[in-house]
């Protein structure tokens, strides 16, 4: 179809000219395939609901437009006055919706008890939320910091900053310090807080769980091996003035990668906590 | 309650109303008087909660901060919530509920008029106090409608304040529920069987008998609130011992029924106009009224749907989920009956007719993004983002507020004794469901994109639907000028209504001269009447 250069172009001018308006802009539709598996899995359970619920629709719709098109008193239609009932009809349209929710709960269920199993997890994270960053603790591996809003986005979200925020590279969705995870490997998150609930959501994993101080909650993902890159996220617990503001972000990187930077941090961090030992705890 | 009916009622009373403001508008017991106040009041509330929702589009409409401050923005979600659910739907169905529900069971009144008015007169000031947050040191609640501790505590002055006005809008509501309740229950004519009423007579009384269920609850829950602020409880302090989710269970399980307190009335007034402008009975009567009561029983065992994140254990997942699917079923009963009631009838569009099929469309959109919200797993990626602002809006907006606008247009007629200009009332009406649209189908692309909701700033690739919600916004809110102005040229005047109004309509109320004289059923309607009148015609 496109293989005259003249379509082609004709077509990249058109394109072109619906993207003018806001350059930056993606008019994104659809949720993310995400890069685990339990995320391909909640995609396509979401796809397959989706069709589900346009089928019903075309049915429900359709039968309610032919009835608003062929039915109207100026084009001459008597009522039926007498067809005020039918035990068969409610029977059937009390049957066939229990069967299809029927169709849609077995997936459904499959996929919250994999999500459930975290079992075998080869790494543990501890992620707390704090008004408004978060704080990543590599259980047992002696690392541990903060994430917080990168200085560019927060320079440019003041009020009234007169920084063109779509100049700034990933604006609200960048932090100074980001999660660094192994790809290929079974990464287990105990999420808690400090203050107020947050939530700790990436839409890639699949992954959103309650922060709640006083309380640990468990989830899990495991980054396709092939699958390196950086994912993001936000807070969606409104947790007060800056819940906008309190990204995540999660650099999925090679196992040998992974090594290396965390031996890497953890130098970084002896480093740093050694001449300073009256500040324990 | 044979006195209205007795000679040595108030002399007054049997001609038509005071004449002094005082008596008329303040201590009055009239049915009408109070209904119609609940409805300015409504009005009024949806106009504030109205600015507030053109506030948070304002800022939204592009990224970064223009207008607000992040705080003030928080305490504007919070406030617009609270207004339009507390403030606007429920006074409005209460206003409507008073109007409608003595005229179309044949009673000549409320069955606690006193009541009444105290139930009415209690929100000004509960709003009074809750508005008055807006301009104290600290700001108007922040936390969300959802009241969420720990953050909610953090709320300072507001938090006191916002709570007792709380306690005073639940206690109006169970009055007024009671009301309805004990209305039904006692005053209908005699020959006006349960099984005669009208549809939305019976979602009231169901929506009455979870009011008085569920607003004790929230009262509950906000009463520990305030002790674990200033009482030096630990309800819901993790620090000691308590368990800041279980307020999440005490909120929702007021919340859920909650939600269907807004719709359930809706679908009583959606199943009086559709028949009308079909000019055929309702298609399963009966099985209207079990779908009814099916949901509201419904309604109590799914509330942790709203909570899939907080980390239950699997198996409350999968109840939760389950029973959340299962609502779909009575949900769908109601569709398919109102699909049927139109199926071979004899359709006009009058203003009325237009609203209920909006809604018949546009609950049914919601109704399904129910469906996708109610699946756990697909959940985890929905929940607390714009999908879920898109979902609720599209069931509470072209949902219940058009089943109020188009409860409105329908009665109003009655109520004013004039007919409204047509025209005007068909350009609210298209540009009201073509801008609702705009405003809220969008918001299904943000959150599916990944927005999360109550930010007042947003990463740039979520900018264009931003602003084509905004610009929807823009225009809803503009659309509902000619609401105000055609509800006013009507009350002042316009061509005489006929006592039956619309030709195919049913219902007690039609038999009764328009307008509604003060008192109307001082001499209870003839039973050959009322069965002429009900829905079924037996
Ligand atoms: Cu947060």
């Amino acid at each position: 179809m496109l293989r005259k250069p003249g379509s082609l172009s004709a077509v990249a001018a058109f394109v072109a000219a619906l993207a003018a308006p806001a350059a930056h802009a993606e008019w994104g539709l659809n949720m993310t395939r995400g890069v685990t598996q339990i995320s391909r899995d909640v995609y396509s359970l979401h796809m397959t609901i989706f069709w589900w619920c346009v089928a019903i629709a075309v049915f429900v719709f359709g039968w309610m437009v032919v009835s608003l098109v062929k039915f109207r008193k100026s084009k001459g239609a008597i009522p039926d006055t007498a067809m005020v009932h039918s035990t068969k009809a409610e029977i059937i349209w009390t049957v066939i919706p229990v069967v299809i929710l029927v169709i849609l709960a077995v997936p459904s269920a499959r996929t919250l008890i994999q999500i459930d199993d975290s079992s075998k997890t080869q790494l543990s994270i501890k992620v707390t939320g704090f008004q408004w960053k978060w704080q990543y603790d590599y259980l047992d591996k002696g690392v541990s910091y903060f994430s917080t809003l990168k200085r560019d986005s927060d320079a440019a979200r003041q009020m009234n900053s007169g920084i063109d925020v779509n100049g700034v590279d990933n604006y609200l969705l960048d932090v100074d310090n980001p999660l660094v995870v192994p790809v290929g490997t079974k990464v287990r998150v105990l999420i808690t807080a400090q203050d107020v609930i947050h939530a700790w959501w990436v839409p890639a994993f699949a992954v959103k769980k309650d922060a709640i101080p006083g309380f640990v909650n468990e989830a899990w993902f495991e980054v396709d091996a092939d699958k390196t890159g950086t994912y993001r996220g936000q807070c969606t617990e409104l947790c007060g003035r800056d819940h906008g503001f309190m990204p995540i972000v999660v650099k999925a990187v090679s196992k040998e990668d992974f090594e290396a930077w965390l031996k890497a941090k953890q130098d970084e961090q002896k480093q740093a906590s050694l001449p300073a030992p009256a500040t324990a705890g | 309650m044979g006195n209205a009916h007795s000679a040595h009622a108030g002399h007054d009373d049997h001609h038509g109303a005071p004449s002094s403001i005082w008596a008329r508008w303040v201590t009055t017991t009239n049915h009408k008087d109070i209904g119609t106040m609940y409805l300015v009041f409504a009005g009024a509330m949806f106009l504030i909660g109205g600015l507030m929702a053109m506030v948070i589009r304002a800022e939204l409409f592009k990224p970064g901060l223009q207008f607000v401050d992040p705080a003030f923005f928080n305490s504007m979600t919070t406030v617009h919530a609270l207004a339009m659910i507390f403030g606007g739907m429920m006074p409005a169905w209460t206003g409507l509920a008073n109007w409608m529900i003595p005229m179309q069971v044949g009673a000549p009144d409320m069955a606690l008029p006193r009541l009444n008015n105290f139930s009415f007169w209690i929100l000004p000031f509960a709003w009074l106090i809750l508005v008055a947050t807006l301009f104290m040191p600290g700001g108007a609640p922040a936390g969300g409608w959802t009241l969420y501790p720990p953050l909610v505590l953090q709320g300072g002055d507001s938090l006191p304040m916002a709570i007792f006005a709380v306690h005073l809008m639940g206690a109006s509501s169970i009055m007024g529920a009671i009301n309805v309740i004990v209305t039904i229950m006692n005053m209908r004519a005699p020959g006006m069987t349960l099984l005669r009423m009208p549809l939305f007579c019976w979602t009231w009384l169901i929506t009455a008998y979870l009011l008085i269920l569920v607003m004790p609850v929230l009262a509950g829950a906000v009463t520990m609130l305030l002790t674990d602020h200033f009482f030096g409880t630990s309800f819901f302090n993790a620090a000691g011992g308590g368990d800041p989710v279980m307020f999440q269970h005490i909120f929702w399980f007021f919340g859920h029924p909650e939600v269907y307190i807004l719709i359930l009335p809706s679908f009583g007034v959606v199943s009086e106009i559709l028949p009308t402008f079909s000019r055929k009975p309702l298609f399963g009567y009966e099985s209207m009224v079990y779908a009814t009561a099916s949901i509201g029983f419904l309604s109590f065992i799914v509330w942790a749907h709203h909570m899939f994140t907080t980390g239950m254990p699997l198996a409350g997942e999968l109840f939760f989920m389950l029973t959340t699917m299962l609502i779909a079923v009575p949900t769908g009963v109601k569709v398919f009956n109102w699909s049927a009631t139109m199926w071979k009838g004899s359709i006009s569009f009058e203003p009325p007719m237009l609203w209920a099929v909006s809604f018949l469309f546009m609950f049914t959109i919601g109704g399904f993004s129910g469906l996708m919200l109610a699946i756990a797993p697909a959940d985890f990626q929905y929940h607390d983002t714009y999908f879920v602002v898109a979902h609720f809006h599209y069931v509470l907006v072209p949902g219940a507020l058009f089943a109020i606008i188009g409860a409105v247009y329908y009665w109003l007629p009655k109520w004013s004794g004039h007919m409204y200009n047509m025209s005007l009332a068909k350009w609210h009406f298209w540009l009201s469901t073509i801008f609702v649209n705009v405003l809220f189908f969008p918001q299904h692309f943000l959150g599916l994109a990944g927005m999360p909701r109550r930010i007042p700033d947003y990463s740039t690739q979520f900018a264009d639907w931003n602003m084509v919600s905004s610009i929807g916004a823009f225009g809803f809110a503009l659309s509902q000028v000619l609401f105000l102005v055609l509800i006013w040229k009507t009350v002042k005047g316009g061509a005489k209504a006929t006592d039956q109004v619309w030709e195919g309509a049913r219902g007690l109320e039609w038999n009764l001269p328009s307008p509604a004289p003060y008192h109307t059923w001082e001499k209870a309607p003839a039973e050959a009447a009322i069965i002429q009148a009900s829905p079924t015609g037996h």
